[in-house]
């Protein structure tokens, strides 16, 4: 393979994988570790309720911030995947504080409304839903669109067997 | 080649061309494992973005079962089992 057809490099699959997998396990581990600390863990009793989502939540942010992280910031998709990460985590926090910063979400909703007359013009109807799926589609035109969504399947597949093999490595 | 320019034309500020979103739906399609075996000229652009959408729902979908897997391990984790994966990481 010829290093110089790497333009970038952080979009070539097998470096976002094995960034991926680095992060997504760093991540992982300390949650395991954090988990151990609780006094209500112990693994004798498995019937534990109320941590379980509590988990489920923290890998699956953990997931899909260590790929948004491997990605690095050179595509859309992962920057509004960083940014949606963290403004709920902002939102969490100043719950709790003050409830007059939660105005402020109001006025950023109202300002993606431009851009759809593309979609209608070429005659896809489907962009709208594919706009919600993909992080950041909403404020893409239609070729940016089709061009991250290819590059997000690509990452979302390989965050698949990664997490597979983790599955298959810790359940002995 | 007229009606292309009068496209342009109509939008001004998007310079979109034809070519390009067919070049980028085709992308699109060899990633689609049940669209991948068809002929470009068979399968139409909407269904190949329908295809896309219950793609990444099905992908999403697989991270979270994942993800669910992965924090019922941890509930219930043994420290026997942490020695034998750190041996394998350390491969």
């Amino acid at each position: 393979m010829n290093p110089k057809t790497y333009h970038h490099i952080s979009s070539n699959p097998s470096s976002v994988k094995s960034r991926f997998t680095r992060g997504f396990l760093r991540a992982f581990k300390k949650i395991k570790r954090q988990q151990r600390l609780l006094p209500t863990s112990s693994s004798s009793s498995s019937s534990n309720p109320s941590p379980r989502p509590y988990l489920y939540g923290r890998v699956k942010i953990a997931a899909d911030k260590s790929l948004a992280l491997a990605v690095g910031s050179r595509r859309a998709w992962s920057r509004a995947l960083l940014w949606k990460i963290h403004y709920k985590a902002w939102r969490q926090r100043s719950r709790f504080n003050n409830k007059k910063k939660l105005l402020k979400e109001n006025k950023k909703n109202k300002k993606n409304k431009k851009k759809k007359n593309d979609d209608e013009e070429v005659g896809f109807r489907h962009a709208k839903e594919l706009r919600k799926l993909v992080p950041g589609g909403e404020a893409m035109d239609l070729c940016s669109l089709l061009d991250e969504t290819a590059h997000y399947i690509k990452c979302l597949i390989t965050q698949v067997q990664v997490m597979k093999s983790v599955d298959q490595i810790y359940s002995f | 080649m007229s009606s292309r320019r009068s496209r342009s034309r109509q939008s001004g500020t998007s310079r979109i061309t034809d070519d390009q979103i067919n070049d980028l739906v085709s992308k699109l399609q060899q990633l689609l494992p049940e669209l991948r075996n068809s002929r470009s000229d068979k399968v139409s652009a909407a269904k190949v973005l329908q295809e896309t959408c219950s793609y990444i729902r099905n992908l999403h979908r697989e991270v979270d079962d994942l993800s669910e897997r992965l924090s019922e391990l941890l509930a219930t984790a043994d420290t026997a089992q942490a020695a034998i994966i750190r041996n394998l990481l350390m491969q």
